[in-house]
């Protein structure tokens, strides 16, 4: 437990620093995973009351709540959940500078390059506590959609009080569909991101105990800092 | 609205009687298996297999308080957005808890709209006495909980415009609806006295249908379209929460857009 990473280099100050996942990130983390399941699930439900693909339904093994109200029910109190918890992980997430030093830059070769060694099966997983481009975008992917989600949420639950939003969106079918389309987004980053974290067991260990620990981040942007202003 | 899993060909009903008492003493036994295992099964857990009670308990908790967040986002003063007459559905969609096919038209002629709770000037309204009262027409979306929508034109004296008439107390609460095929309902007394909440009285400038509420209904358009009672009876002014038919099922009360 001592030395997680072998390869600190000597000159960089040794490994005290925060976790890869810090505690409240990994709440929140745990919390979203319960709530984006029950969201989904309900919103299965409340879909299948009026489908928007004709005979495209859900088995009712997949739907949360017996009937419609109920998945109403499900969803509407989940969706406070989802959204309180979402909009500390944003703040979270800009405040700490999580999101920059995380998911940003996104290189295009690189992102390419990615791409095609993934085609390959050869899926880079040595170092985890950097993410590779793919990752980087799927990640501000699925941020978007959540937020996304909210939005049009928002607009097909009052579309009278917001109707700014929903002529903005298209209208009230279309962001209807929208809502959906979010959805699909979602669950195809679920499948992938569930996929790899089994495939790479030590990423979900990361998740529950908080992984290696990393250089304190403050010494580090500090240094920067001092650097950048230096120059 | 008809299921889609209901045949169109039913069988040949002498087929059903020749068969009815094995069918029934076959119904008699399972339901007893199956109520004693279901029955077991639950006082092993202590809740219904479903719907565990304290999880539908919260869901209620939080759904009350969601009607208080919807009542605190109504702005009394939005109008819902109106569209054009041309593009009024014609006919509208049929909608209720029952099959189109077991709708019972009301008597325009011998109708009476009864009226009870803090109402000053209790006397039932006849329907030439209440198309007396100034008129007004929309033209606005219904939205229904599952999800469908269309555009139709309503009109009617505004339910404001007839409170205001027999001296109901614009203080209360709610106003609650009791209709001709027993669907009682209620609103808040904000979406009550909203401008886009009429008495209608005519679809697309024609005397409503038998189907979708003849001689009288109620059509809001700041709500889903399970708040909007055909056939109705009687209108009583309260304080005291009723309820209505969905919502003792489980939908939101405030329902509102």
């Amino acid at each position: 437990m001592s030395r997680v990473n072998d390869k600190v280099s000597p000159v960089t100050p040794p490994p005290v620093g925060w976790r890869l996942h810090p505690l409240p990130l990994r709440v929140m983390h745990w919390i979203n995973a319960v709530v984006m399941l029950v969201m989904i699930t309900s919103g299965w439900g409340i879909y299948d009351d009026d489908v928007i693909i004709r005979g495209f339904h859900f088995n009712s093994f997949w739907r949360l709540g017996d009937w419609a109200a109920w998945s109403l029910n499900w969803h509407f109190a989940g969706m406070w959940f989802l959204a309180l918890n979402g909009l500390t992980y944003l703040v979270y997430g800009f405040a700490s500078g999580r999101f920059r030093e995380k998911l940003l830059p996104i290189r295009l070769p690189e992102l390419a390059q990615t791409v095609v060694e993934t085609l390959h099966f050869k899926i880079a997983h040595e170092d985890i506590t950097v993410y590779n481009a793919v990752q980087k975008l799927l990640y501000i992917v699925v941020i978007l959609a959540g937020i996304a989600q909210v939005v049009t949420g928002l607009a097909i639950w009052k579309p009278v009080q917001f109707s700014g939003l929903v002529s903005l969106l298209g209208g009230f079918q279309t962001a209807r569909v929208l809502h959906f389309a979010g959805m699909v987004v979602i669950v195809g980053f679920l499948i992938v991101h569930v996929t790899l974290a089994l495939l790479v067991p030590k990423t979900l260990w990361a998740m529950v105990a908080g992984g290696p620990r990393l250089a304190m981040r403050g010494q580090l942007r500090g240094s920067n800092a001092r650097q950048g202003h230096a120059t | 609205m008809k299921s889609p899993f209901r045949p169109d060909l039913v069988p040949d009903a002498t087929l059903l009687d020749e068969h009815k008492p094995l069918i029934g003493s076959l119904e008699r036994r399972g339901l007893v298996r199956g109520g004693l295992s279901l029955g077991a099964l639950a006082m092993l857990t202590g809740c219904d297999v479903k719907r565990p009670e304290a999880v539908e308990s919260a869901l209620l908790a939080i759904s009350h308080f969601n009607d208080v967040v919807q009542a605190m986002l109504f702005d009394p003063n939005k109008l819902a957005p109106t569209y054009p007459a041309s593009m009024i559905l014609r006919p509208p969609k049929f909608n209720a808890y029952y099959d189109v096919m077991d709708v019972k038209p009301v008597n325009g002629a011998t109708w009476r709209l009864e009226l009870s709770g803090l109402i000053a000037d209790r006397r039932p309204w006849t329907l030439p006495q209440l198309q007396a009262l100034p008129q007004t027409s929309m033209v606005i979306k219904h939205i229904c909980v599952e999800g469908w929508s269309y555009i139709g034109g309503w009109t009617g004296v505004r339910l404001r415009t007839f409170l205001e008439h027999v001296g109901a107390d614009l203080r209360a609460k709610y106003v609650a609806f009791k209709t001709a095929d027993d669907y009682p309902s209620s609103i808040d007394m904000a979406t009550a006295l909203h401008p886009q909440t009429l008495l209608a009285t005519q679809y697309g400038g024609d005397t409503l249908a038998d189907p979708f509420g003849y001689p009288m209904r109620l059509r809001t358009a700041t709500k889903l379209g399970y708040k909007n009672p055909k056939w109705v009876t009687a209108i009583e002014v309260t304080n005291k929460y009723t309820g209505g038919y969905w919502e003792e099922r489980g939908f939101s009360w405030f329902a509102g857009l």
